[in-house]
């Protein structure tokens, strides 16, 4: 064989050599990323799957929420009137009049009036309702619905039961001091008393609290 | 024979540099991907666990119900005692 055909044949071979290492790294390189994009595939599937309620449920929350809002807004024009609701949303939120209510176009033109913390009207309606407001007796709007003789009735209720039947005497508090009628030497350890007092015996008066401990 | 070595030339020095850097050059952009894969492959299924919170959606939804159910009531009995505008 002559020497070019020798080398005709190491080329050839050396050039399927090189073909079949890139080949098979190229083909390596595929099957990762084969797998990868299985992988992706079924996690993609799985978020799909997973989402697939996601809009309905978002829609039904949406309505619901739609329809709170236009009720609120609508009883808040119902009871403050137009002017002062938009004066009342932008006092709580500074340029929100702007954008007017939404169920109320012509909202939007309206300057609103600069209602503060406390809207007046607002008060007087609420103290009607209140128990104790001393402004319910003002109400513009029909009388108080509280009674205004014996109101404060209803808080002495929250109290323990001795207070609300007005018992002539009351325990008295302990009395304490240099001047003190019960005098008390400071004991050397917690609860015990060197000696009963020297001017004798706590008084009814006292409360059983003031005899408890030192003074 | 001068053909024949011309032959051997042009395929030591042409063919086989071409092909060399052809197929070097797929190998390349093939595993240029693989970490793109990676990465993707990552995100997706990060993804996906973090929709596992999902479901949760359909107590929103009742809670949603709920509270705008309580709201109304609210509102109703604004509407009862409080005096119109």
């Amino acid at each position: 064989m002559p020497a070019a055909g020798i080398v005709l044949i190491a080329t050839v071979v050396l050039i399927v050599l090189v073909l079949v290492f890139y080949l098979v790294s190229t083909i390596l390189a595929l099957r990762k990323i084969a797998t990868g994009l299985n992988d992706t595939i079924a996690a993609v599937g799985e978020i799909i799957e997973k989402t697939e309620p996601v809009g309905g449920v978002v829609t039904a929350i949406n309505e619901q929420l739609d329809a709170a809002v236009d009720a609120l807004e609508g009883l808040l024009v119902k009871k403050a009137g137009l002017v002062d609701a938009v004066g009342l949303v932008d006092g709580l939120y500074p340029g929100a009049a702007a954008h007017g209510l939404r169920n109320f176009e012509q909202s939007g033109d309206i300057t609103p009036p600069r209602i503060g913390e406390v809207y007046t009207k607002g008060t007087l309606t609420l103290a009607r309702l209140g128990r104790e407001a001393p402004i319910a007796a003002l109400s513009p709007n029909g009388p108080a619905l509280r009674n205004t003789t014996y109101g404060s009735g209803a808080a002495r209720e929250l109290y323990p039961e001795i207070r609300q039947t007005r018992p002539e005497r009351m325990p008295r508090s302990p009395v304490i001091g240099t001047d003190a009628p019960v005098q008390y030497e400071p004991t050397d350890e917690p609860g015990v008393r060197r000696r009963m007092p020297a001017n004798g015996q706590p008084t009814t008066e006292r409360t059983p609290s003031a005899d408890a401990g030192t003074v | 024979m001068t053909l024949w070595w011309i032959g051997d030339l042009v395929l030591l020095l042409v063919v086989a540099p071409v092909v060399v850097i052809l197929l070097h050059g797929v190998l390349k952009e093939a595993r240029g991907i693989v970490p793109s894969i990676e990465q993707i492959r990552g995100a997706a299924r990060a993804g996906s666990k973090d929709l596992d919170a999902v479901p949760l959606l359909l107590t929103t939804q009742d809670q949603v119900t709920q509270t705008v159910a309580g709201v109304a009531d609210y509102g109703k009995s604004l509407d009862v005692i409080l005096d119109d505008a």
